[in-house]
Parts: structure tokens; sequence; C-alpha cells
């Protein structure tokens, strides 16, 4: 059984238990601990299944890599599937729970699945699903979905917050070993401003664990050491629990720091995620040891070598009494020795190769026994080791001995970690040597200078030495500063030491002549259940890409990305196509390096600040009156002011009504207003504008459209001219931005010698249209200036005071009623609003919204940017013609709607739409005409643009866009419902109210 | 994610910062224009692989357009340049011709 | 968690947007008569809270006057460039301005803003006008913290975004701590 021993584990403390919840039950563990490392001296060999034939699964790796030991961690708010045990530090009361399994982890009735093994192979969804069709929605979805992922969603929202971290850096070193130490001590000497990263809570990396010797000091020593000299020096920021997820372009980096994940206190940010710019970036981010594919080589208890000795020399934890070790390398010889030394027992050493270099001479002299050219014919054990079954490497598998043991301890070499070296384009290199692909020097990822910014250093370019590490290191991080053009000083590298191995040899398969019996139980990617098998049977079906046997087989597709997996599978998929590994290639690697929190990619913007919400100056007062808020952008506007009790639609009859009987107030704010000025500014909005603003005389105002190039309407507004040589143009409300950007891209980038500022003065004003039949006493009540039709006429403006108010009245009208639209600087809105609530009680005042303001706007017939037009839309489809100046040479879009298409006379046209029934024909529904098109589809002939229920009329009233429509007044035309009933409309002008314009011009 | 050199105001803005305009140096074709001008300036693009010149806008900072020159397939930058040109100033050809030599853009060379 | 900054809301500031040419002897005098600040260089900022000068872009300069000024300060300006092709606008509603004063205030803003804010990159005078979470602003340095301005419809979004960034713990990258 797995344990914690009475001694050793240099990472906990002892003296400091922690409990914690696994599957419902209570265990212990040690401050230091991860959830791993307390799993297994709990015996907790056992942590969950696999994806596809719920196999069996216990923990394989001690760090990100891990495949198996995934859980459900936490609850509430705070409850997250997919965590990694051997990531997760233990803090007290941490609860975890073991995913894919029914009804308990123990007894699992999908482990059928694995029963039926040989039928589910290679690309077996794609096989088993494809026929036939019509089970796909209903059996074969429920299915797939039921199937589909390992742990739960989470219910709640999440309880944390999350942030960002912008910083830029000389320097960004990523890996905390001490490859990592050497490079931030080169590149922080010569002055560079450096980041270093580290994604585990210590410092040092394996380098500690194996005993290496640096300067004469164990490697523990030494590091303490280097991360004093990191301390003092100010240029230099070094932060553990955080890890690089990802290289882009132009020297962007993304590390994400684990804040709180460790922690019984939850508060402040959960996670940050550190966007960083820099110039050169270091990648010291270490190797991976490889498994080694053998017949039950993923029975819980089957390890990675460095695992089992990092388990029992960082937290004293040891997985069985009996480790058998497995190798093709002389690494795995040091798991050998770190057993002995921790007292425990290695029955035997199984190295496929015919000879080891003088660690095996120490395990010999340690008792303990080497097999040479051996290799494991099959693990015995179900849910937990109970031995190995030894063989020739070089035969079948025929068995030689069996040999009981609780731990299988495994190492088929090491794998640079190349991802965030490979994010950005960085290529690689087959080493043949290592039996790896390692980066290429020669091919980096390029920079915005076409110069490489990322270098890498130590295991991660494949130096396994620490010798060689800490060389390669501290070279990589002297070249990042010299790169960034400082001159310090880096100093010298430390000196490590550097035993001698004998070289690896690649072992794919054991025994290499394994038939298919043992190949179907070699797994290959332990989460995703692809077996070597599996592979050779996609090769056999003709993938030989592997970026499609990937996909067919999913190998490397599970959440741990092929960390343990990819070089195993191409090296299979390599032999089954009969080529080299390097002519089979890797997969791509994509950020990020393993799975981070979508909150701390969002950062800040959750909640209250998941979007910016603009306000008006009268927002607040709004607020407490009665709003119901409808976002207009990143604008809230009021769609109704509800009062009491009614609905919605009563508080929009209301309003509507109330503005054409009495008077209506509406918070207009948030149109554009952009200032135009300049001795050429008349010759600008003439380009502008479809019809002529510099003839508008001071003083008047005058509605204009707005054309892109292609002809198309995108903008309306009423501009005022305000001086000889200064223009105020409103634009809609989602037009104040881009149309401001609009004009300052043709002013700067085609009319460049044109004298015109532009200025975007929005915020500065808040801005009521004052409307209906008792518009103008109001006004005159509040007084101080001449508002009379003679004093201030239609599409007219004045500036004066209205009840102390410094304003400018602009009278204008979107409605058909008497209107005033008064602008106030912003800090005087919400008294002015309440100064005319105040004022306008005798005169029957009531705020309105947008919803009003629409209905209002329809029963005349106007347009409605985003309604009436939809970028498809010219100015001749609306009936505009006379808002287009035939005077003028040129204006944005007058070639464009010049365009054959533009002047076909069955384009759709405006008109106003009255159901025969008096019913609110749906929005978006569409007119149909005889005969099918080419797709066997119903003819079209028109479509409702607009529609609303007018409380003035007591009907519905609608305008849409329809074949020859204004050439066709009377005739009824066919709107098919959803429901699958029709409404007729009869075709009428768009203006159904007041169509004389008596009402707004007095 | 890029970082190009503001020309105007000197920052090295972050791709965040910016927004991007599409091909640059293009010629307007108004009323009086053939079809074939027309759809040219409106539609036909270059879309190369290696050299392009482009149209940014420091939206976020000093709001001014410029041309950056920059290779699509690297993301090389060669250079930034105000907008106000009707074709790349010879320091940015020359910057372009050190790394790709007989590059050519429609008739920039 | 600990707070790394206090952030103010102030009160209004006489703001007014003036586009021209900056480089003329004519504009430089009109411009330091009005505010008694110079005009500044590129991406810096003159003067002070009662007569400062911001550079914004290279034909627009943001003055900054008492709030119950501005419409004298105008009309002066307006006076003096009569002749002269400029633009000249009362922005003072449009703005909303804020104080984040703290030795840590550049990480408040380091958490919203993809601006490299390094004591040795980000100097006193600088002026930057950025991208602050998902709306623009810009902001200067001083000796005590950083003057932060947005537009005024999103001041109550700037508000909290400052607020919360503010409540958080130090990351010690910035130098000068």
């Amino acid at each position: 059984m797995s344990t914690r021993l009475a001694n050793g584990g240099r990472l906990i403390d002892r003296t400091k238990p922690v409990s914690f919840m696994f599957n419902g039950k209570k265990m212990g563990g040690y401050a230091g601990d991860t959830l791993a490392s307390a799993l297994l001296a709990n015996d907790q060999m056992l942590v969950g299944r696999s994806f596809k034939y719920h196999r069996p699964r216990g923990i394989v790796a001690s760090g990100a890599e891990e495949p198996n030991g995934l859980v459900n961690l936490g609850k509430g708010g705070r409850f997250e599937p997919n965590q990694r045990v051997t990531t997760q530090e233990l803090y007290e009361g941490l609860e975890a729970a073991s995913q894919n399994h029914f009804p308990s982890l123990e007894f699992d009735v999908g482990a059928v699945n694995a029963k039926l093994a040989k039928f589910m192979p290679a690309g077996f969804y794609y096989k088993m699903f494809i026929h036939p069709r019509p089970l796909w929605k209903h059996v074969y979805e429920p299915f797939i979905r039921k199937a589909a992922g390992l742990g739960k969603a989470p219910k709640d929202r999440d309880a944390d917050v999350y942030e960002h971290f912008y910083h830029f850096v000389d320097v960004l070193v990523v890996g905390g070993g001490i490859t990592g130490l050497s490079a931030a001590l080169a590149a922080g000497r010569a002055g560079a401003r450096v980041l270093l990263v580290e994604q585990t809570a210590h410092w040092g990396g394996r380098g500690v664990v194996d005993g290496a010797q640096i300067d004469g000091l164990d490697a523990g020593a030494w590091v303490k050491g280097a991360l004093q000299d990191l301390e003092k020096m100010e240029n230099v920021e070094f932060v553990s629990r955080c890890m690089a997820a990802g290289v882009y372009d132009h020297g962007y980096a993304l590390a994400y720091e684990r804040l709180t994940d460790h922690l019984v206190d939850k508060s402040g940010a959960r996670h940050r995620l550190w966007r960083i710019r820099a110039a050169q970036i270091v990648t010291a981010t270490g190797a991976i040891e490889r498994p080694l594919s053998f017949a039950g080589n993923d029975v819980p208890g089957v390890m990675l070598a460095s695992a089992v000795r990092d388990y029992v020399v960082d937290y004293g934890a040891s997985v069985g009494d009996r480790t058998v070790v497995v190798t093709n390398n002389d690494d795995a010889y040091r798991t050998a020795i770190a057993m002995k030394s921790a007292g425990l027992d290695v029955p035997a050493i199984i190295d496929a190769r015919p000879a080891a270099g003088p660690l095996a001479d120490e395990a010999k002299a340690l008792g303990i026994r080497v097999l040479f050219g051996a290799a494991v014919a099959q693990v015995q054990g179900g849910k937990r080791v109970t031995g190995v079954a030894t063989c020739s490497q070089a035969g079948e598998g025929a068995m030689l001995e069996e040999i009981p043991c609780e731990c299988v301890a495994m190492s088929g070499g090491w794998s640079p970690v190349v991802h965030l070296w490979s994010h950005c384009g960085g290529k690689l290199l087959w080493d043949d040597a290592q039996s790896h692909f390692r980066p290429d020097p020669d091919r980096p990822p390029l920079g915005a200078d076409g110069q490489g910014f990322v270098t890498t250093a130590g295991a991660a370019q494949g130096h396994l030495s620490t010798r060689d590490c800490i060389e390669t290191g501290h070279e990589a991080g002297a070249a990042a500063a010299i790169a960034v053009g400082l001159s310090g000083n880096s100093g010298k590298p430390a000196g490590g030491d550097a035993p001698e191995e004998a070289p690896m040899e690649p072992v794919w398969m054991m025994p290499q002549g394994a038939p298919y019996k043992l190949r179907s139980k070699m797994w290959l990617d332990y989460q995703n259940d692809v077996k070597v098998s599996d592979v050779q049977l996609a090769a056999q079906e003709g993938y030989e890409s592997v970026e499609h046997t990937k996909r067919y087989t999913t190998l490397g597709m599970a959440t741990d990305q092929g960390k343990l997996s990819n070089i195993n599978g191409l090296a299979v998929l390599s032999n089954a196509l009969g080529q080299e590994i390097p002519a089979t290639g890797t997969t791509t690697f994509r950020p990020p390096y393993t799975p981070i929190s979508l909150g701390s990619i969002g950062g800040e913007a959750s909640r209250d600040l998941f979007q910016p919400l603009r306000k008006t100056p009268i927002h607040d007062w709004s607020d407490a009156n009665g709003a119901e808020w409808e976002p207009v952008g990143q604008w809230r506007r009021v769609y109704a002011y509800k009062r009491g009790d009614e609905t919605t639609q009563d508080a929009v009859n209301r309003e509507v009504k109330n503005t054409r009987e009495a008077l209506g107030l509406l918070d207009a704010s948030t149109l554009g207003k952009l200032i135009v000025q300049g001795p050429d500014a008349g010759k600008f909005l003439d380009m502008m504008y479809t019809n002529m603003m510099s003839t508008l005389p001071v003083g008047k105002c005058r509605y204009g459209l707005m054309c892109n190039e292609q002809g198309f309407l995108m903008d309306d507004g009423v501009v005022a001219r305000i001086a000889e040589d200064r223009w105020l143009c409103h634009t809609t409300t989602g037009g104040a931005d881009h149309i401001h950007a609009h004009m300052e891209e043709w002013l700067q980038t085609e009319w460049w010698d044109w004298k015109v500022y532009v200025a975007n003065v929005t915020e500065q004003y808040a801005q009521v249209a004052v409307v209906g039949p008792n518009a103008r006493k109001v006004l005159e009540k509040l007084g101080g200036m001449d508002v009379s039709k003679d004093a201030l006429p239609f599409m007219q403006w004045r500036d004066g005071t209205l009840g102390g108010f410094d304003c400018r009245a602009y009278r204008i009208s979107f409605s058909g009623e008497l209107s005033y639209e008064i602008a106030v600087p912003a800090s005087q809105g919400a008294a002015f609003w309440e100064a005319l609530i105040e004022a306008g009680g005798e005169f029957g005042v009531m705020p309105y919204g947008t919803e009003a303001l629409h209905i209002l706007r329809a029963e005349k017939g106007f347009i409605m940017i985003g309604d009436e037009t939809d970028g498809t839309v010219i100015p001749q489809d609306l009936g505009l013609n006379w808002a287009l100046s035939k005077k003028k040479d040129d204006y944005l879009g007058k070639r464009g709607q010049e365009r054959s298409n533009m002047v076909d006379p069955d384009r759709w046209k405006l008109v106003g739409l009255e159901s025969t029934d008096g019913s609110v024909i749906p929005d978006g529904a569409y007119a149909v005409a005889d005969g099918e098109n080419a797709n066997g589809q119903r003819n079209t002939q028109g479509r409702i643009t607009s529609t609303y229920f007018s409380a003035n009329l007591d009907r519905g009233i609608a305008m849409g866009l329809v074949k020859d429509g204004p050439n066709r007044m009377g005739e009824v035309i066919d709107f098919p419902k959803v429901d699958g009933k029709v409404v007729q409309a009869k075709i009428v002008s768009p203006v159904f109210y007041d169509p004389d314009g008596e009402k707004q011009n007095v | 994610m890029l970082i190009l050199t503001c020309p105007y105001c000197g920052v090295k803005a972050d791709e965040t910062e910016l927004s991007a305009g599409g091909e640059a140096h293009l010629k307007r074709f108004g009323p009086g224009s053939s079809e074939d001008e027309f759809e040219g300036y409106l539609f036909v693009r270059e879309n190369p692989k290696g050299v392009h010149f482009e149209r940014w806008r420091h939206s976020y900072g000093c709001g001014k357009w410029f041309h950056a020159a920059r290779c699509t397939m690297t993301l090389e930058v060669f250079g930034t340049y105000p907008a106000q040109t009707f074709e790349p100033p010879q320091d940015i050809k020359d910057a372009i011709s050190a790394k790709r030599p007989n590059w050519r853009w429609r008739d920039f060379s | 968690m600990s707070e790394l900054a206090k952030v103010t809301r102030l009160a209004l500031r006489g703001m007014i947007t003036f586009r021209g040419d900056v480089s003329s002897a004519r504009v430089k005098k009109a411009i330091k008569a009005a505010t008694g600040a110079a005009v500044p260089k590129v991406r810096s900022i003159s003067g002070n809270r009662d007569g400062g000068v911001a550079w914004m872009s290279p034909d627009e300069l943001l003055l900054m006057v008492p709030y119950g000024d501005v419409q004298n300060i105008i009309a002066d300006l307006s006076k003096a460039l009569v002749n002269d092709h400029v633009l000249i606008a009362d922005v003072s509603d449009a703005r909303a301005v804020f104080r984040v004063e703290g030795v840590e205030a550049a990480q408040v803003l380091a958490r919203v803003c993809p601006v490299d804010l390094h004591k040795d990159s980000f100097d006193i005078g600088e002026i930057r006008r950025t991208r602050m979470a998902q709306v623009a602003a810009a902001f200067w340095r001083d000796e005590t913290g950083f003057e932060v301005i947005c537009f005024r419809s999103v001041a109550d979004y700037v508000e909290a975004l400052l607020q919360r960034a503010a409540q958080a713990t130090p990351v010690g990258a910035l130098g000068g701590r």
C-alpha cells in the first residue's frame, strides 16, 4: 500500500497536520503536501477513471504533466472540475471528489466499456455514430453528451475575483529551476529588468530533488543563495506559483499566478494574469519524463520514475514497499537509489539496454538486482499493481519471471518542454542521441525586429546535467541582456556537477516484438484511452499526418494535451508508417501550457465591471423614477418609465398618447455632438453628408444623411450652423464615436490639406427633448429666452437661458410634434430636467422612453438608422431622394449609388404597412411572393423594418421595404408568421399620423 | 499581439490600443470613375504573403492614423510613418530593401 | 490583500479642448496667457491643476483651468486667435477626474492599462492617453501619485475599476517602491 514514511519529505512540515476530504472521507496530510502526495500518503492509489473505458486510474506524475489525477475541487461558488491533484497544494479543509464514474470510484458500471474495448478501436466515435443519420439527434447525441466530459460543470456563480497585471520587462525567464535561476542571475547582474516565473511553489526544480552539487554546495543551499542574490537586485522580480501559459507575437507573454488556490483564506484576487511584454524570453522550462509502453502500464502504481522519487524525497510518501524500476536510461537508477536510501526495497531494475553507466554500479553496490536487455511483459494487478512479469526486450513477450511489487517506476527518457518555444513559431529539431525533439536555436520565434526573441536553456534545450543546465542558463540570461542593449557584467556561471551517464536507447515498445494482445494493453494516452494498437490501426487505415491521427485517435487531446503521450505516440506512428520520427513531425503546440481559469482571462471584467455602463446626467433621476432600462451600445437608455403597477406596454401607450396630447420629455443626451470647424468645414461637410451643408445659414438647422463610399446609409442627424466657420453635427447614439472617427479618418488620410478640425463634445451636454402641444408653454414658464414661433422658428437654434440654465435650444422634431431640444452643460442636466418636470406639472408633463420615441417617429414615417437601414440600404430605397444634393459633384457614397444594382428599379423600397386585422406584424417578417427560387425556397418581395402598436391610432403600424413598393399603394401582401399563420398587410404611405405636418410647425 | 510605434506620439502601442484600418495607399475614385476603377478602389486588395502596407489608428491614444510596413508572414515591422503621404517614404523603403531585397508591392519597390 | 493606493473622485475641473497649430508662436503665446503654462512637449503636461496644459495629439491640447474661469478664458483665447484656424471647445463637463494617491499608485494603473509604468519608463510630467480596461482614459504622474481623466458617462465604471484594482497585493515589479 502507499503510505507516509516515518522520515523524509523536504517540502512537508510534519508539525503542521492538515485535514482534507476526498470523496467524503476525511484524510490527513501535512502543510507542504500536494493533494497528490497527501492522497498517496493515505493509500488512495485509485484517483479516477479514464474517459473512454473507465479504467481505474492512479497518479502517474508529480507535476503539471499529470494525466490521471483530475478531481472536482471545492464547493458552491468555488467548485471547479478537472483540477490536477499534483499541482493543487493541500490546505486545511480542502474538499475533492474523483470524476467520471458511477456509482462510485471503486465500482464503476462504465468500466464495462473496457470489456468492450475491442469493439471501441481508434476512430470509434466516427465509425459508430455516422449511420444511420436519423439516430443522430435523439439517440447518438444524448449518448455522446452523457459520455462527454470528465468533471461536473459548476452550478454556482464564481465566488472569486481575478485581476490582470500589465508588465514590461527586458527579460522574462520562465522556469525557476537551477537553469532559470542562473539565467535570471546573469540577466539581472547585467542590469536587465527581469521577471522570473516558476509554476510550482518551490524553487530549484529537479536539481534539488536529485542531489545536484553546485559550487560545492547541495543544490538546495545554492538555490537559497541564488534567491537571496536575486532579492537584492531591484531590477529583478521573481514569482512562484506563476505558470507562463503562452508566448505570442512581438514578445507578448501570459503568465498565470495562482494567489489563493493554496490558502484557506480565499479573500482577494484568486488568480492574476500577467500580461507581459518582454524584449527577450528565456525558456528554462525543463523536461518531462516519458512513460514506457508495456502491457498494463496504466495500472495504478505504475508511475514515472522521477515522480516516484519526488514523492519519497519531497513528501516522504511511498507508493509501496517494493518498487521495480523499468528504464532505457541511467537517470531512473536515481529512483532505485532514492528508494533504497529511504529504506524501501527495489527488487529489480529492468533495463532494456545491454549495459548502463556508473549509476548502475552504485545501484548494484546497494544490492539491487539489475536485469539488462530486459523488459516488462505484463504488469499484474487491476486497481493496483501486484507485480510485474519480465521478458526479453528483444523478444515477443515470453514471460521469464514474475516479480511481486506495489510500484513500477518507469522511464523512457526525457522530452524537453518546448511548448513556449513553439507557441510563436520556434522550430524543433530531432535529437537522435536522446530521442527527443528540442528547440532548434537557428530557427527561433521572430519578434517585431525580425530577430529571434526566445532562447532556451537547460533541460528545455536537452541538457540534462547540472553543469550544462547552469552554464546554458547563464549564457541565455547574459545573451538576453546583451540583446536588449545592456553591457553590464553578467558574472560567471556557478559550477555544477556532471556525473557520467551512459547513453539512453530509444524504446518505443516493450518488448519490441509485442503481439497485438500486449499492444492493445499498452497505453499511450491515459486520460483518453489511446493505446499503441490504436495508433497502429490508424496508420493502417491510412492516417499519415500526425495532426489527423491525433484527431482520429484522440491521442494527446485530453486536458493534459499529450504532455506524456506525444513523443511516444509519434514514435509508434512513425514505426507503423515505416519512416523516421522527424519525417512524421509533431502536432502543434498551442497556448496555454496547462489550462488556466476563464476567470483569469476575464480579469477584472466581471460583475459590475463586466462592461462599462455609460450613464447620462439624467440616469440617476430615471433610475429612481420607474425606468425600465435597455442597453443601447454601452449606454443604458430608458425604454419606458413605469408608474405604479402598470405593464411596460401600458407605460409605452401612456407615454405615446401623452406626448401627442400634452407634454413629453425625452433624455436625448446620448445623441452624438461633433463640432466641425475651419475655413474648409463647409466643403468638408458637403462631402460627409449627401445634402448641402455649406449653404446652411448661421442659426439654422438641417437634417442630413451620411453614407459610406458604397453608398449605404450609415448615420443621420441634425446639423446646426453655429458660426461662419463652425458647425455642430448631431449623430445617432451609436454614431457619436464612430462618426467622429470617420470624419477624422477622411481628414487625416484623404483631405489632410483641408483646414478643418473636429471635436467630439457629446459628453459635455445633457440634451432634453421637450415635446408636445405644451412644449412652448413649459419653456415660457421657465423663461429667460424667447421661444416663440417667430423668435425660434422650426429648424433653427438659439443660445440663451431657460429657468436660469445656460442653454442652446434647437427647434427640431423627431415626433412630428411641436418640439425643442435643449442642451445644457452636463453637470446641470439633472437639475434642468427636474426643473422641467416641476414646471411641466400643470401642462401634463411625463417623461418618455425610447420605445415611445420609436413609435412617435414611426407614426410619422421617420426612418431610424439600424431599423430601416442594415448596411445594404441606400437613401433612394427610403424615399430620401430629397436629401441627396443634385448640385454637388461629389459626396461620400455618390459614386457607389450610381452602381447598376443601386439603380435597379426592382430594389425594395420603403412603404407603410397596415395589417388588415389591425394586429402588430412580427418584426423582421418577410412578405412572400409567388414561386420558388433556385434553392426551392419561397420567393420574397419585402420585409418589415419597424413595427409597433400605435396607441394614438389604436392599431398596429409598420414600415417595411417592399419590391417596387411606392408604386403599389393599396395592394395587400402576405407576411407568414412563425406559427404558420399569415398576416395580410396593405401597402400604404409610411406617414400614418398628421401627414401634412401641421402639428410640428406651430 | 502586435506592438506598433505611433509615429506621432512615439508610444510603442499595444495592439489593444490601436484599430486596424486595412490596406494603405488606396486611391479614391469618386463620381465619373469607371466601374473597374471604382471596383479596384472599394474591393481589390493586395493580400500579400510578405511585405505589406497597412493603415492603423492610434485610437486609444493620440487618435492619429498612421501607416505600418510589415511582413504578414513573420510579423516583422519595417517601420511606421504618418498617413499624410501617397507612398512610403524612402527610409521605409530602404528599411524593407535591407531585409527583403527585391520586394515589390503594387508599384512600389 | 491590502489597499495599494487611495482612489478619489475629484470635483469638475475647467477643461478646454484646443485644436490648432501648436507650434505657432501666436498660439504658444495665447496658451501661455490663458493658462499660465507653456505648450508642453510631446506626451507631456505643463503647469499645474489651476493652470495646466496637456499634450493630447500633435494638434490638440487639453487646457486645465479653474472651472469658473472657462468661459472667460475661451473668450480671451478666441479673441487672441481670431485670425488663426483653431477649434476651442469647453469640455469641462465631459470628463471626470480621479486621483490615485500613494506609493503603490502605479500598481493600480498597471492592473488596467497596457502601459509600462516602471519609474524609469514613465516619469513625472508625462501624460499617457491609453486604454483603461474597456474605456479610453489618460493619466499623468506627479510626486505623490497619478491623476486620471476619463469621459463623464463612464465615470462610475472607472471609479469602481480603480477602487477594485486598488484592493490588491503589491507585486513589487515597477521599481521605486
